[in-house]
């Protein structure tokens, strides 16, 4: 009999071991996991796509794997994907009108290696529309829903990703992160969410945003599960130029480096005023843990990151408005009836399918981006980034890695901030450097407040995804704020 | 800084978006509100700061110039809202 | 041209890079596939896919900036140009803009006075072509033929240095010349491979400011470039000796009606909001990659032309036109080597017989009926004084026609020259008897009839009797 009542609880690592050890197959797994997937989509909202038919095909090609004694490295464990990764005859929605009837005729790097890993793909998660927006409320399929509390939004834009984790439907997802879309809505739902260095993860099949900050990443509920999967897909890829050529770690063998001799940066500005009083207590908590497993807390000073909400305003507004060109209603995607013209196709297609916010975006881009405009926006903003990045270079010769809250807050309601963009915004306030200076950053449950989890943020260099992976494995090794679930308190 | 009606008409059009007459008021407010709020960047001395446009420095890699793709057209086409004969068919292009 | 005014022009060309697949994806750029087959999810915009760049047309570039003695530069960066049209899948081209690969390059024209004249090269760059709009067989609509999309175009901007409709194509003809002679592409007008926007605008003779300039798209070919230039600025001028302002705008030349006009489609003020392509990175190129490329630079059209004169001994007018083509200048060498026959004859065959058949029948020098070989044996037959000069020309083109080689052709008609003393001297001795009237007035000293006597001979022998030995022989006769 296998213990169903429980194997959903379970972490990735652990399923990997109950597999192994043929506790359960791939099958009842999977089985389990979409009965869950099922229940709750009512209530969480989690998901725009499940692909039960796919899984169970997958999970009965890793069960007959397995017996062979073959498999990848991932062989038979459930995983859903962000709803903006291109998967073959599989619905690809980006959350948006514009694309709900969108087939994608291939599979994204991502996906791609997934699959190859022998993975187990149950569904694909609900987002913010084109993953634009930091509580999931601009889905065009309706907002996800916080497990924690489903009047909660779940964060965003990787929202039901989060939600699905955090509600124990699959044991990781991937996500992507432009601003903190991974970090942000991890820190929101209690569960571990790592966006790793830029183009450390191939962009080939993640319907673009704003290319030079997104990057594909992992939510999971410990650092161990983040690290298996981060494994997998990291790694270059020819397909995509900006995808670097540096060897893949063994995340999981460096998770056991401990923290001890480590030098953990905090940045006052992380401090200031905008930062819940409660949410900064469970910080300096979780910072004196890692005190006193031996690392070293010292202070750094970022003079620049206060401009990083702004300049990031600039910057991805700009980018997304050329990549969201393509949308016209002639190649795929929505089109407007009965056009009168080519501009009527253009303008009625793209008014009639992209959300108020996906529009703001396109329409603040197109603005800095124009004659008159550029130099005092588009350019200003790229020296800034460049000025944010140089103050980050600038603190890692001090420090191994800088420590901090991922938000500002736990948890807000649905519908609190949709009125005003810029309180939207600032959410991402403590996460947006890390995109603009294309740093390695993750975020781990680190307490509740008000019965709502509070994310510790991690941000190392360049590459040293080990480092940080090791330092919130070592933290969760001395803590056990990344197993609640939902509904729990102390 | 405050865009004005026209401005936002003008950058709509420039993007190809239809904004509705009773949309066009809450728009321009929240269009405002954000391109006052990145004008804080002009607080910032950017002299001799070279723009940043890829947060690596690397240097683009070169693929070698093979046929590598085949004809996927049916397929692809049928992501496509209006096909004929093989052609995406648009209202009448004029030059 | 009204006299008073100077026409100034700039031309942008856009030359097809011959790649096998295309700038930015895999995809094959083979001209006149079936609709839409060679368009795949990069070249369509698809997704989430993403652009990689295409070695080759890097290399192309650099080859072409380096035959037109210009600045690589070490860096340089691929931006996306935005506007919205269907035959553009991304909704941007990506071009590149501030920093281009190749910068301040220069080549030499022969103007009508016979002098060389710079024409500088502001830049080229890289970008990918869109694709193709059909506008018959879908009534009220249009069809969108996206095979072209993605193919890899080397935009090639000059200085406005050109002074008139005949520079612009003698320019135009000489960036045509040069990329062929790499081998970077072919050149193809009609298939669009090589095509030009002429920026036009006049000014008063001597004033220094430039006039307001207007942009002529889509120029196909070399007759249309010079009709449409000739149009645009007389038209120009038009207006402002009426008093009118010329309008910066972009026109289209219609061939059917020899005028311009304004493009509609381009009324709207383009602003098309360039900035460096996020998916593409800085393309680096060092002192190693540009080497070995230059040695793979052939021998370019104005040295070839040097060494055409100075080595052969040809007439400079002569070497000019023998090396615009590659081909040409190929079979030329080809045949001037081989042959015994002086080069300088050889250039006049290829120049003459050989150019008006090839363009009567519309065929490249490379798949001529008559190869450097059978071209060769005929010069040598003449030269040997087997046949005339006249006769060689018949016999050639008979072997155009496919009768046979040049000797089977000389046997089959009896075309072989007279060359033998007494059998000359017979047909003289039948001649002069047949024409004793004529003799006698000729004596008389009508020297005159000389001429008429050789013609009776060459009449006699069909033409086959040797013009020197008939010269000599009937002098000796007469006196």
């Amino acid at each position: 009999m296998i213990s169903g009542e429980t194997l959903h609880r379970q972490t990735l690592a652990e399923l990997a071991q109950g597999l192994a050890a043929g506790e359960f197959t791939s099958r009842e797994l999977t089985e389990i996991l979409l009965r869950r997937i099922e229940s709750h989509q009512e209530s969480y909202n989690a998901f725009i796509t499940i692909t039960a038919e796919i899984a169970l095909q997958q999970a009965d090609k890793a069960d007959k794997a397995r017996a062979n004694g073959d498999g990848g490295y991932l062989n038979g464990l459930p995983i859903a994907h962000k709803d903006l990764f291109c998967t073959k005859r599989v619905l690809t929605t980006c959350g948006s009108r514009m694309l709900q009837n969108f087939v994608s005729p291939y599979d994204a790097t991502v996906v791609e290696k997934m699959a190859l890993a022998g993975a187990v793909m149950l569904g694909k998660t609900n987002m913010d529309e084109f993953a634009m927006g930091s509580s999931n409320e601009t889905s065009h399929f309706g907002p996800v829903m916080n497990p924690w509390n489903t009047k909660l939004s779940p964060g965003g834009s990787s929202g039901g990703s989060a939600a699905a984790v955090a509600g124990r439907l699959v044991p990781v997802a991937t996500g992507t992160d432009t601003g903190g879309s991974i970090r942000q809505p991890a820190a929101m739902t209690g569960t571990t969410g790592i966006k790793p260095t830029y183009g450390r993860v191939s962009r080939f099949g993640m319907v673009a945003f704003a290319s030079s900050l997104d990057q594909g990443g992992v939510i999971a509920r410990s650092a161990e599960d983040a690290a298996m999967v981060l494994e997998v897909i990291s790694g270059h890829d020819h397909r995509d130029s900006t995808s670097i050529n540096h060897p893949v770690p063994r995340y999981v063998d460096g998770l056991s480096r401990g923290i001890k001799g480590l030098k953990v940066g905090i940045v006052r500005q992380h401090f200031d005023e905008g930062l819940d009083e409660s949410c900064a207590e469970a910080i300096n908590l979780a910072l004196n843990t890692l005190s006193e497993s031996g690392a070293k807390i010292v202070e750094v000073d970022l003079p620049h990151i206060d401009l990083s909400v702004p300049a990031y305003y600039v910057v991805a507004p700009a980018e997304c408005s050329s990549n969201l060109s393509r949308f016209d209603g002639v190649r795929f995607g929505h089109r407007a009836e009965k056009p009168q013209d080519l501009h009527d196709l253009y303008c009625r297609t793209r008014g009639e399918a992209f959300g108020a916010e996906v529009k703001r975006r396109i329409m603040t881009g197109t603005y800095v981006l124009s004659a008159g405009y550029y130099d005092a926006y588009y350019l200003k903003a790229q020296k800034v980034r460049k000025l944010i990045s140089q103050d980050f270079v600038n603190a890692f010769c001090e420090v191994d890695l800088i420590a901090g809250p991922t938000t500002p807050t736990t948890a807000f309601a649905l519908g609190e901030k949709t009125d005003d963009p810029i309180t939207m915004y600032l959410n991402d306030i403590y996460t947006i450097g890390a995109n603009l200076s294309g740093l390695p950053g993750i975020s781990i449950p680190c307490g509740l407040v008000g019965g709502l989890p509070v994310g510790l943020q991690l941000v190392g260099p360049h590459f040293e995804e080990e480092r940080i992976l090791a330092c919130a494995h070592q933290y969760q090794q001395l803590t056990d704020w990344h197993r609640l679930e939902p509904g729990a308190t102390i | 800084m405050s865009l004005t009606k026209k401005q936002v008409r003008q950058i709509a059009t420039l993007a190809r978006l239809q904004l509705e007459e009773d949309e066009l008021h809450d728009v321009v407010d929240k269009l405002s509100k954000i391109v006052g709020f990145v004008d804080q960047l002009q607080t910032a001395s950017t002299d001799d700061v070279s723009p940043m446009a890829h947060p690596l420095h690397m240097s683009q890699t070169l693929r070698s110039d093979e046929v590598t793709e085949s004809n996927e057209r049916d397929l692809i086409q049928e992501n496509a809202p209006s096909v004929q004969d093989g052609y995406y068919v648009v209202p009448k292009v004029i030059e | 041209m009204t006299s008073g005014w100077e026409v100034v022009i700039g031309l942008e060309i856009h030359t097809q890079l011959s790649t096998k697949s295309k700038i930015f994806s895999g995809a094959a750029t083979a001209y006149g596939s079936e609709t839409n087959t060679q368009a795949c999810l990069i070249d369509l915009g698809y997704p989430g896919i993403l652009p990689v760049l295409n070695t080759e047309v890097v290399r192309m570039a650099v080859k072409f900036g380096l035959a037109v003695n210009a600045a690589i530069s070490p860096l340089s960066v691929f931006a996306r140009k935005n506007y919205f049209y269907p035959d553009l899948p991304k909704g941007y081209q990506i071009s590149q803009y501030e920093l281009p690969i190749v910068e301040h390059g220069e080549l030499f024209i022969r103007t009508d006075d016979g002098t060389e004249k710079r024409i500088g090269i502001t830049r080229a760059h890289l970008e990918e072509d869109a694709g193709k709009s059909i506008h018959k067989g879908f009534g009220k609509s249009s069809g969108i033929d996206l095979n072209r999309a993605g193919t890899p175009l080397l935009e090639i901007v000059s200085e406005p240095d050109l002074r008139s409709a005949k520079e612009a194509v003698a320019y135009m003809r000489k960036i045509h010349s040069i990329v062929r002679y790499l081998e970077i592409s072919d050149g193809n007008m009609q298939e669009g491979s090589f095509r030009c926007d002429a920026n036009v605008s006049v000014r008063a003779s001597g004033q220094k400011q430039l006039g307001t300039r207007t942009e002529l798209k889509n120029l196909n070919s070399f007759r249309f470039v010079e009709k449409a230039i000739n149009f645009e600025a007389q038209r120009q001028i038009d207006v402002v000796e009426e008093g009118g302002q010329i309008v910066q705008e972009t026109r289209l030349y219609d061939s059917d009606n020899d005028e311009t006009r304004p493009m509609r489609s381009k009324e709207e003020a383009n602003d098309y909001r360039y900035f460096p392509d996020p998916d593409l990175l800085p393309v680096e190129i060092d002192d190693l990659f540009i080497e070995t490329v230059r040695k793979t630079l052939p021998e370019l059209p104005d040295a070839k032309q040097q060494r055409f004169a100075d080595e052969y001994g040809l007439k400079a007018v002569d070497a000019e036109i023998l090396t615009v083509n590659k081909p040409v200048a190929d079979y030329f060498e080809a045949v001037a080597i081989k042959t015994t026959a002086k080069a300088q004859i050889a250039a006049n065959w290829v120049i003459g017989e050989l150019s008006a058949l090839l363009n009567k029948q519309d065929v490249d020098i490379q798949n001529s009926r008559i190869g450097v070989e059978e071209l060769v044996h005929l010069l040598d037959r003449i030269t040997d004084n087997t046949i005339s000069g006249k006769i060689g020309k018949d016999i050639f083109e008979a072997m155009w026609r496919g009768e046979g080689s040049v000797d089977e052709i000389i046997k089959a008609r009896g075309l072989k020259q007279i060359t033998d003393d007494s059998e000359i001297a017979a047909v003289i001795d039948r001649v002069l008897q047949a024409n004793t009237l004529q003799v006698a007035d000729y004596k008389a000293g009508k020297d005159k009839l000389f001429g008429y006597f050789v013609g009776q001979v060459m009449k006699e022998t069909s033409g086959k009797a040797n013009p020197t030995q008939v010269n000599k022989i009937l002098k000796e006769k007469l006196t």
